[in-house]
């Protein structure tokens, strides 16, 4: 067994304004948490709770979170970062704006490493999906030079692509990737666990690390709340709960009882903004495992 | 299994080739492209077959069903090949740029019994479902203006080089962002016979429209607005809402949160609450069997296979449906004639209108 996660991860979906409720309340985030400070407060509070992993998105405003981490080692000895990447906007902007092939060829690294650059180059010529999607990796993973991150993590929109287009052989090259440069365990958010977690399996990833939705009302558990429990029980894979709140649809105590009550989740991921909502959780957590 | 194919594998295509595949009611015999590059890592990584000719693939796959899902010039003509082949087909948003092409293809649609669908993904998110049937319930009493926005950061910057950005490929704000508000209106609150005030301009773009303004009119005096702009970075993604005022009360819905205001609870509706009603998307959204982007792009897809296995040939956002939107169109690009009434006599009828509520209704 690789080593194992923490029990509770910190999200950053409050710091980018995204909330699955309400847009105006997302507005009002995005406002709060405009400039770095605002965020580095709350991490500060989500670290002193005792939550000292921060599973990011590879955004660009991440960066700046990641050089005070670097400047400040002493202050966080133990601070780990798990980067979901990509920054699906990000991409999504750039192939709208320049085409597939040429948002490539932008995004891919460009900084006068005229290695990566000619590996760019061939990669794209010869349509090698594997020297490209290392590449792709090794551009997002920059911001995170001299920080530890023992999981890295496929964003759920590319895994969800990949998964429906049936390119699967690239969860493979992710995952050796991900382990041979960065000595790190591969992640996979997905919004469609069981069907995942047999296409991973056909791949030989073995016992991966799966974050989806795991939450009482079944939001975003395609396949339905069932089909979740069931594999969550029976497959060998090590399962992050994420959206276990349904962005504040289910009260807290009743949300994490549910999944406390679920066997082998290994860790939750949660997001919040206020030192009460980020204690409170945390609190009940620790409770609900230590029974 | 249904034998299913796609043309055009652009940033939707290539969301729609995963959806299809992954639904399991359909086989996916053939993908096209005229993008060779992306064809052979499609061909090299993927089990899909893939045809760099759509004649060729429509021969040699032999599906029953066709998604098109290329640059809008070209729907018209790939529809058509499809249709008189007697294929089903699911087209991307807008469905034509001229509408004597959509009326054309929609009675040879019908003509065939083929099922037609335009993606009009709104049309399958719970919150808008939520304000369209608050607003057929009655719930609102008399509805006398609507308002429809949609911003997003699309184009920011004055460049640009893709099939967006030229007016005669179907590119710009008014074709890529306004449509999906327009069908909206017509979705939740009906659509209206004239337009008036429009606004078209170009902020960054060169060629096209970067934001659309305009009022609207129905025929019982009604009004209504469109604000539509994809130049404002404000906004992490597209964002649309829509509003609806009634006597009765309000309704504004995006994809997040339908919020209901009534003046009055209505026994006969299930509207009955006075005050606020706010449902939320993780209330109001079914499960869907595969998910990508959000649920409403398999929805639209399950749904379609589900008209095609009932031979549903008017269903939601058929090919008759979405000319209606290409016809709003028409109207704020003054393709298409205005009726008789004028946007003052609206007015004046609208006032009548109103008058005549204030007056003479319970």
């Amino acid at each position: 067994m690789s080593t194992p996660m923490d029990r509770v991860l910190f999200g950053d979906n409050q710091f980018f304004g995204v909330n699955h409720m309400s847009e105006e309340k997302a507005r009002a985030q995005a406002m709060r948490f405009q400039d770095l400070p605002a965020i580095l407060e709350v991490l500060d509070i989500a670290y002193r709770a005792g939550i000292r992993t921060f599973m990011c998105t590879t955004h660009e405003r991440i960066a700046d979170v990641c050089d005070h981490f670097r400047a400040n080692a002493e202050k966080y000895p133990d601070y780990l970062f798990y980067p979901c990447m990509p920054y699906a906007h990000k991409y999504a902007n750039a192939v709208t704006e320049y085409g597939a092939v040429e948002a490539l060829r932008r995004l891919l690294p460009q900084d006068g490493v005229v290695g990566a650059m000619f590996k760019g180059g061939m990669a794209l010529a010869s349509k090698d999906v594997e020297a490209l999607l290392q590449l792709l990796v090794d551009a997002e993973m920059k911001m995170f030079h001299g920080l530890r991150t023992p999981v890295i993590f496929l964003q759920n929109v590319v895994t969800d692509l990949i998964l429906g287009l049936g390119a699967n052989v690239c969860f493979r090259m992710f995952a050796d990737h991900v382990r041979s440069r960065y000595g790190a365990e591969p992640g996979f958010i997905t919004m469609n666990v069981p069907r995942l977690l047999d296409v991973l399996d056909a791949q030989g990833v073995d016992n991966p690390i799966v974050c989806a939705n795991i939450n009482k009302i079944g939001f975003r558990m395609c396949g339905g709340r069932a089909a979740y429990e069931q594999v969550i029980a029976t497959r060998r894979f090590r399962p992050v709960a994420m959206s276990v709140l349904a962005s504040g649809a289910i009260q807290p105590r009743e949300a994490l009882e549910y999944v406390a009550g679920q066997p082998r989740i290994e860790s939750i991921v949660f997001g919040a903004s206020s030192a009460g909502n980020i204690r409170q959780t945390k609190g009940i957590i620790d409770e609900l495992y230590s029974a | 299994m249904i034998r299913v194919a796609i043309v055009g594998l652009g940033k939707m295509g290539l969301s729609h080739l995963a959806i299809l595949r992954m639904h399991p009611q359909l086989q996916v015999v053939g993908a096209c492209d005229t993008a060779g590059y992306l064809m052979d890592v499609l061909a090299k990584y993927t089990d899909t077959p893939c045809f760099a000719d759509f004649d060729r693939m429509l021969d040699a796959a032999r599906p029953e069903a066709l998604l098109v899902a290329t640059p809008s010039r070209s729907h018209a003509g790939l529809v058509e090949k499809a249709l008189e082949r007697g294929i089903h087909v699911f087209c991307e948003k807008p469905f034509v740029l001229d509408i004597k092409d959509g009326e054309r293809l929609a009675a040879l649609a019908e003509r065939k019994g083929c099922v037609t669908q335009v993606g009009y993904h709104y049309r399958f998110v719970g919150a808008f479902q939520e304000a369209a049937r608050v607003v057929r319930s009655g719930a609102l009493g008399q509805v006398h203006h609507v308002r429809a926005e949609a911003y997003g950061p699309v184009v920011l910057r004055p460049k640009g080089g893709t099939w967006r950005s030229a007016r005669t490929e179907g590119g710009g704000a008014l074709y890529d962002y306004a449509c999906h508000a327009i069908d909206l209106v017509n979705f939740v609150a009906g659509a209206p016979v004239s337009t008036s005030g429009v606004v078209r301009h170009s902020i960054f773009s060169a060629d096209v429209d970067d934001e659309i303004y305009c009022t609207f009119h129905y025929a019982n005096g009604g009004s209504g607005q469109l604000c539509v702009n994809w130049s404002d970075e404000s906004f992490r993604k597209m964002s649309t809402r829509i509003s609806i005022w009634g006597t009765n009360g309000r309704v504004t819905a995006d994809r997040q949160e339908c919020q209901v205001y009534l003046r009055e609870g209505r026994e006969e509706s299930r509207e009955s609450g006075k005050g606020w009603t706010v449902r939320y998307t993780t209330d109001l959204t079914d499960n869907v069997w595969y998910y990508l982007r959000g649920e409403e792009y398999s929805a639209q897809i399950d749904y379609w296979v589900k008209s095609i296995r009932e031979k549903r040939i008017d269903g939601e956002s058929s090919f008759r449906s979405a000319l209606e939107t290409d016809r709003f169109v028409a109207m704020i690009t003054g393709e298409a004639p205005q009726p008789a009434a004028s946007p003052d006599h609206a007015g004046r009828v609208r006032k009548r209108g109103l008058l005549s509520r204030l007056a003479g209704r319970s």
